[in-house]
């Protein structure tokens, strides 16, 4: 750390200029990349209090903590902030930013300016939920289900409507910028069949964010039309059909669940087969299985309906579709697992995280299996047991999966290394404490205890009990990284360019990397995951 | 067994088992995909650790991998489909002779009226071994009728009907929750089904004295004018309504209905919308004017008028359509 100063400091993105001005007016990919990952942060942990919040209000069956409004609150404020200001940008608008243009050999994204924009509208989006939050809150569920909202909450659904409906057109943008530069800016060489799976999978992300998103617009600026104007859309007093809101809610909806676990699935196809040093197994099965997902996740929203009053025969239809729907992610399943098969494994950090990624995401996919059977789901439907599978995907999938990322790809981004056996603790006490807090619930589902309950009766309390003790421990697990990234920005070990002895282009160039990513644009001659030409690192570098 | 730690909720109602069974059969195939998933993870994780000179043996794929597991897991899930399937099957065809209970639901109620007369609240006694089928509305928001015990849910919407129906088959009291967040008490909204030995339960619905849902509803017919038009003994302005319910009925605008619950209530409340043919669009709009309990009254009346007689129910449309005036309704 401190010999670090005596070296005359190579010039890299995040040293060429200095001050608020250079970091606001950025359109460098990388910058924005840092400007995400600071904003998406702040969100998680308020996402994250109010999830405590909800977890110390269920440790007793009384509602004793807060008032039933709070609560109802507090699991809609948590929903909201956490799906759309911190999961869905989570690894596309912070890793996919910073190594789209990286992985591909290119300069920067194909619109670095609507890349800034993107994140100004997050901006101005956040901003507003945030005022939304002070002023009063909102309590639709995150579901927004009318006519709940556009007739009955006496709280601020219209804000909190604008507020995703402009964190939307961020993600729109994003997306759109990713297809175009995937397209349009590979480095020579670097063919469709070459691109790593961490490009394959946000290809795929961003194709359902540009086809998904604009629906989900729609549907809240209706919402807010019939709620200021009485406009008779879904609410049935004015003639409208409270059904369609759910049709359009869950078109976006569900396709959004594939949006925050694609680029998770991307990560861990780049940690599973660097830490085992080999090339990844089925990498044409892998890549075609998320495009696949992508097309299928738009064909099984109703599956959300199956209690709704839909008709029996779409009910037959969206649940065998959702059937169909596993098929591509048992196929990644079967893959990463076997292309650890005689390899050379070590344990870093990521590849904990990585490991971590496959248990969750495995038992949320089998869970899923539960759901989209008719038969079990109409039990199911709205208990506990749907919060633990979703929670099993989206935290214990796609948060493992943000979390393995950032430890992967820290030494490239910070460029230093983060404490390891710290980073190892940290993934033990996320993974520990997410089952104590997940698992119980889907036992308390199958019990009967309906989600969104602010009280419940005593039998129900044991395992709630471990619930919010699992939560405690979670939260642990979270604030330890932000520590010691924090702390490994100072104080950490200076990284190499290529610390784990990774394929891709990201890890051919310096760490940080230049401005402009490479001092002359790659030509790619090798396919991806190339490990049999790259030589191990002597010892995977480790901060004690 | 696991009396202090259950892991589901009491078995009361005929289907129970067989989602229970569905169920545990999922959890089994759960358990073992996730054994053998971690095992061969771990193996693989000690057996291929790093060792020192240990090289990683490079291999691209094999196609035949993919289809094998690829297609097998297609037929498992299949397999869950189809069970499923069978089972929704069930829960969603009430058996024809369902005893029917007309329900209610309003931030934060339940508000349940038998067809025999007794109103409750929150509470519902049914009889051990007999189908009961709900009749539901909201008079608000969306709620969510929910029994554990019965394993069975339904929606329950403002501005239509939405049915469930299940055969208890165990005396006791069970929770009904409402499952479909609906404001402030939605947790608060919650009652008891009390399913009574049948000998029991006829003596608690004997024990008021209130009237037959039908009677109050032919009551309404008569005090909000319905009878000046709809004639049950010849022709009026508008359709005779006897014996029409569980029919098809012909419209203005060529589509034909069959006239269940959903069809006469919104007959009864904007009937503008679903004209039958060869009547004149005369009938006044009763949206706003009638309670979701009059409503159902009126319902359980026009219910009564007479089932669909063996028969009778086999004509095709264009038969139905040419003799409207019998096979018709409310215009």
């Amino acid at each position: 750390m401190a010999s670090a100063a005596v070296i005359p400091e190579r010039e890299h993105y995040l040293n060429q200029e200095y001050g608020i001005r250079s970091w606001l007016l950025t359109v460098d990919h990388k910058r924005i990349a840092l400007l995400y990952l600071m904003s998406i942060t702040f969100f998680f942990f308020i996402g994250g209090f109010f999830a405590l919040l909800i977890r110390l209000e269920l440790l007793t069956p009384a509602g004793d903590l807060v008032q039933a409004d709070t609560y109802n609150k507090l699991f809609t404020m948590h929903g909201q902030v956490m799906i759309f200001f911190f999961l869905i940008p989570s690894i596309p608008a912070v890793l996919g930013n910073f190594l789209v243009p990286l992985m591909i050999g290119a300069k920067d994204l194909a619109f670095p300016r609507i890349n800034l924009l993107s994140w100004y509208l997050y901006i101005i989006a956040g901003g507003l939920y945030l005022h939304c939050i002070l002023t009063g809150g909102v309590d639709t569920g995150w579901t927004f289900y009318t006519p709940f909202s556009t007739a009955f909450s006496n709280t601020k659904v219209i804000e909190a409507g604008l507020a995703v409906f402009i964190a939307g057109f961020s993600s729109i943008l994003t997306g759109l910028n990713f297809v175009v530069t995937i397209h349009r800016m590979r480095a020579p060489g670097m063919t469709w069949s070459r691109l790593p799976l961490f490009i394959w999978a946000h290809y795929a992300t961003s194709i359902i964010m540009l086809l998904g998103t604009p629906v989900l617009a729609i549907t809240l600026v209706l919402v807010v039309l019939e709620r200021a104007f009485h406009l008779g859309i879904f609410d049935p007093k004015l003639g409208g059909d409270p059904l369609l809101f759910q049709h359009l809610f869950w078109f976006y909806s569900h396709p959004a669940v594939y949006i925050m676990i694609l680029p998770s699935m991307g990560v861990v196809s780049e940690i599973v087969p660097c830490f085992s040093r080999k090339r990844i197994f089925g990498y044409q099965f892998i890549a075609l299985a998320s495009i696949m997902i992508a097309v299928v996740g738009f064909l099984v929203w109703a599956h959300h309906m199956f209690v709704a009053g839909i008709s029996l025969y779409s009910a037959l239809v969206f649940s065998l579709l959702s059937y169909l729907v596993a098929v591509p992610s048992a196929i990644k399943v079967f893959n990463w697992t076997a292309t650890m098969y005689k390899g050379t494994i070590t344990f870093s950090t990521p590849m904990l995280y990585a490991f971590g990624f496959i248990g969750l995401f495995t038992m949320g996919g089998l869970t899923g299996l539960f759901l989209a059977c008719l038969g079990v789901d109409v039990h199911v439907h709205d208990t506990y047991f749907v919060i633990a599978h979703f929670h099993y995907i989206m935290v214990g999938g796609a948060v493992m999966g943000y979390l393995g990322g950032m430890h992967y790809w820290w030494p490239k981004i910070s460029g230093r290394m983060y404490p390891e056996s710290w980073g190892r603790l940290a993934a033990l006490t996320v993974f520990l404490g997410f089952n104590l807090t997940f698992f119980p619930q889907f036992i308390l589902g199958y019990m009967g205890m309906p989600r969104r309950y602010w009280q419940y009766p005593p039998e129900f309390q044991v395992l709630n009990v471990f619930s919010t003790a699992g939560s405690t421990i979670l939260a642990v697990g979270y604030v330890l990284p932000m520590v010691y990234f924090l702390w490994s920005m100072r104080y950490g070990k200076i990284a190499p360019d290529n610390p784990w002895g990774a394929s891709g282009l990201e890890w051919m160039t310096s760490s940080p990397p230049p401005t402009f990513n490479f001092e002359e644009t790659p030509v790619v001659t090798w396919e991806a995951y190339d490990y049999a030409n790259i030589p191990a690192p002597e010892e995977v570098p480790v901060e004690r | 067994m696991f009396d202090n730690f259950p892991l589901w909720p009491a078995r009361a109602s005929s289907g129970a088992a067989n989602v229970d069974a569905l169920y545990i059969f999922l959890v089994l195939l759960s358990a073992f995909m996730c054994a053998a998933i971690f095992t061969t993870i771990l193996v693989f994780a000690l057996k291929y650790r790093r060792r020192a000179g240990a090289q990683a043996e490079q291999i691209e794929g094999s196609t035949a991998l993919e289809i094998t597991w690829s297609v097998i897991p297609m037929f498992i899930f299949l397999f869950i489909f189809a069970w499923g399937a069978v089972i929704y099957f069930q829960e969603r065809t009430p058996p024809r002779n369902a005893t029917e209970v007309y329900v209610v639901a309003k931030q934060w109620m339940w508000k349940l009226q038998h067809q025999e007369g007794p109103r409750e609240i929150d509470e519902l006694h049914v009889p051990v071994g007999r189908d009961i089928k709900l009749i539901m509305t909201s008079q608000d928001v969306i709620h969510s009728f929910f029994i554990p015990a019965f394993r069975v849910k339904q929606d329950v919407l403002p501005g239509r009907y939405t049915t469930v129906w299940f055969h208890p088959t165990k005396a006791g009291t069970y929770h009904v929750f409402c499952s479909q967040y609906c404001g402030t008490s939605h947790s608060g909204m919650i009652g008891d089904i009390v399913v009574m030995e049948p000998g029991q339960y006829e003596a608690w619905l004997s024990g008021g004295t209130s009237v037959p849902l039908a009677d109050t509803g032919q009551k309404l017919f008569a005090q909000m004018g319905c009878v000046t038009c709809h004639r049950s003994d010849t022709q009026g302005r508008g359709p005779n309504l006897v014996g029409v319910f569980g029919k098809p009925v012909a419209l203005e605008d060529g589509r034909t209905l069959t006239a269940d619950e959903n069809y006469v209530r919104q007959c009864i409340l904007n009937s503008r919308e679903q004209v039958v043919k060869g009547f004149p669009p005369i009938m006044p709009v009763f949206q706003g004017l009638l309670s979701e309990e009059q409503v159902n009254a009126l319902v359980a009346y026009i219910k009564s008028l007479g089932a669909p007689q063996p028969g009778q129910t086999t004509k095709n449309p264009s038969e139905a359509a040419l003799q409207e005036p019998q096979e018709s309704k409310v215009q």
